[in-house]
């Protein structure tokens, strides 16, 4: 009996031990990982109060870099949404030849490094390149100019608004679109009142997601971009050129800031999940 | 005719759903397209609607030729076999639909839309969503919902198909009744063919994709085409080299003319009827009788009895497949990739 006991005892300890044991690992890791730095960056960063910060993120640079920001990411999102809804209908909704293809071609800006992706549109697009030459014989600069950022930008978030939308609309089915097409309703009526309804929280948590991607994109975007001061300068590429030049304060500030954009779209987008799982 | 399907020939990948099929319903008929899964009939409904196409021949409805036309331009209402309800809009919303997209004015609508929940005992739940309804409310809102761009044709795909046994047997007498009342065209997809017999005044069979045969209700029951109508219509049993209704037979104690010799093996009360399992030679019978018949003739397993055909004709000479087919009751979906 004593010995059953003593035992039980010692499994019962075991498992103390390895419950915390794992809490500990888990927790861990995220404070080595995730906590600390962001933190750090934190802590840096209000080190000497608002008025550094103030002042170098309302600096002529910096006030472009955050303009060329906003416009190249959503520029990107822009595109993304109509070529997302677009690419998941066809996905979801058609047969056709090719549609395999199609179905991997947009997870590929998931696999391929962005640096790559960024030559990649340098080949194209560049002053040598394929569509390039003709291009800027027309009067258009694509490459080390705001067109081409916004193409990096669009790329690598590409498949976001796509992966957010397609399993909602495979889900719903098409009967209710059939049903509308039978009572009269014409694609487009049909589209804006029926099928857009039912995929409004997807998409709206893929656009906060390639909003949060876009604005943090730096390895296409550094490529395409020219590193044009106060004119193709984004955020990301402002923080690197401020640390090359030993100007901390400035590149920690912007760091805050694109931290908290990216936390407030993270809270948005877990907002918008738990209102469609509550309402599903 | 209200429809014409002409020639219409309809294949998915491999699968062919509709092999020449040339059917036409008479305008305010209700007429109910009856078969077994697989057997195309939910496929010659959507070609009616539109919803899919036809690889060869033509439809025509009120005497236009609707073969091109997509589903909006054909004026036709549809229910869907899981009623398709609009789950983001309430009851009345989804039964304005119709007049909503064809911009209807105001006041229009609410007149239309209120009759429409009259009709069908939805006025108390207009404001609920499709998610807070009952099976068979869903049901009469989506038939509401069809009904009120006054359709030329109203197509039902199985519409009882996914409610239980009693309020089925309520819809199927309340669908009757308003067909009766408002005279639209109406096609129903079923395969049951009691629930086909009970509401339809035209039955069209259906198997493999052809049309086995068309005719009345009491016609198809009584004189069928061939075996398989025969068979799928109700219980059938062979009776030497004939196939006939179990209940077209009669057991008695002593032979007369053209009675078969047979062996009691079973007897089974079914409420007011008995089915009585005999062995003819080798050869396995089944009767069915009336319970006074049953008491009368006093049968245990190993009773010795005659056979006989009770009614003058044969009903339709045998095939060799087994005795007692019975149709399959899944829903009839085709088969898309």
């Amino acid at each position: 009996m004593a010995d059953a006991s003593g035992i039980v005892a010692v499994q019962g300890n075991r498992r103390t031990v390895s419950r915390y044991g794992l809490r500990f690992v888990a927790l861990g890791y995220l404070l080595v990982l995730l906590a600390a730095p962001v933190a750090m960056v934190f802590y840096r960063s209000f080190q000497h109060g608002v008025g550094p910060i103030w002042r170098s993120l309302t600096s002529a640079e910096a006030r472009s870099a955050i303009e060329v920001t906003l416009i190249v990411a959503i520029s990107a999102v822009v595109l993304n949404t109509i070529f997302g809804v677009g690419a998941a209908l066809l996905l979801v909704r058609r047969r056709f030849p090719g549609r395999h293809l199609l179905d991997v071609l947009v997870d590929i800006p998931q696999a391929v490094s962005p640096i790559v992706v960024g030559l990649a549109l340098i080949l194209v697009y560049g002053k040598f390149g394929f569509f390039g030459s003709w291009i800027e014989r027309n009067g258009l600069k694509i490459i080390f100019s705001l067109p081409g950022m916004v193409l990096a930008t669009a790329f690598v978030s590409l498949p976001l608004v796509v992966r957010s939308v397609a399993p909602v609309l495979a889900e719903i089915g098409d009967e209710q679109e059939q049903a509308a097409r039978t009572l009269g309703a014409n694609r487009w009526q049909t589209f804006r009142r029926i099928t857009f309804p039912s995929i409004r929280d997807a998409l709206a948590y893929g656009v906060v997601l390639s909003l949060a991607r876009s604005l943090g994109e730096y390895g296409a975007v550094t490529v395409v971009s020219g590193h044009v001061v106060g004119k193709t300068m984004t955020l990301t590429l402002f923080i690197d050129e401020r640390l090359q030049n030993f100007d901390q304060t400035a590149a920690y500030s912007a760091a805050v800031l694109l931290a908290i954009i990216a936390m407030g779209s993270l809270l948005i987008s877990r907002r918008i999940r738990t209102r469609s799982r509550s309402s599903s | 005719m209200s429809i014409v399907v002409r020639n219409v020939t309809k294949t998915f990948a491999q699968f062919e759903a509709l092999h020449d099929v040339s059917v036409e319903i008479p305008t305010g008929s209700l007429t109910a397209l009856l078969g077994p899964s697989g057997s195309g009939k939910s496929t010659l409904l959507r070609v009616i609607a539109g919803l899919d196409t036809a690889d060869s021949g033509s439809v025509y409805i009120e005497d236009r030729d609707a073969t091109l036309l997509p589903p909006q331009r054909r004026q036709v209402g549809f229910v869907f076999q899981h009623y398709a309800p609009f789950k983001h809009m309430t009851v009345y919303d989804n039964i304005a639909f119709g007049l909503t997209v064809r911009k209807a004015g105001k006041i229009e609508t609410k007149t239309r839309v209120n009759e429409l929940l009259e009709l069908v005992h939805l006025e108390k739940f207009q404001g609920r969503y499709p998610a807070q309804l009952s099976g068979g409310q869903r049901q009469r809102m989506a038939l509401a919902r069809a009904l009120a761009v006054e359709p030329r044709v109203l197509l039902l795909d199985e519409p009882f198909g996914a409610l239980d046994a009693q309020v089925r047997k309520e819809l199927r007498a309340w669908l009757r009744r308003l067909h009766d009342d408002m005279h639209v065209t109406t096609v129903i997809v079923t395969h049951d063919q009691e629930e086909a017999m009970e509401v339809a005044d035209e039955i069209v069979v259906l198997q493999d994709g052809r049309v086995q045969q068309v005719g009345h209700p009491h016609d198809v029951y009584e004189h069928p085409a061939n075996d398989w109508v025969m068979s799928f219509l109700g219980p059938v049993t062979h009776f030497g080299e004939l196939m006939v209704r179990p209940h077209d037979l009669d057991l008695a104690h002593e032979p007369s003319d053209g009675a078969l010799r047979a062996t009691v093996v079973r007897v089974t009360r079914l409420g007011f009827e008995t089915r009585v399992d005999v062995d003819a030679n080798g050869v396995p019978i089944y009767a069915q009788l009336a319970r006074e018949a049953t008491a009368r003739l006093n049968l245990e397993p190993g009773t010795v009895v005659y056979v006989r055909h009770a009614r003058g004709e044969p009903v339709s000479v045998a095939a060799a497949v087994g005795a007692s087919w019975r149709p399959e009751t899944e829903s009839d979906d085709p088969p898309f990739e």
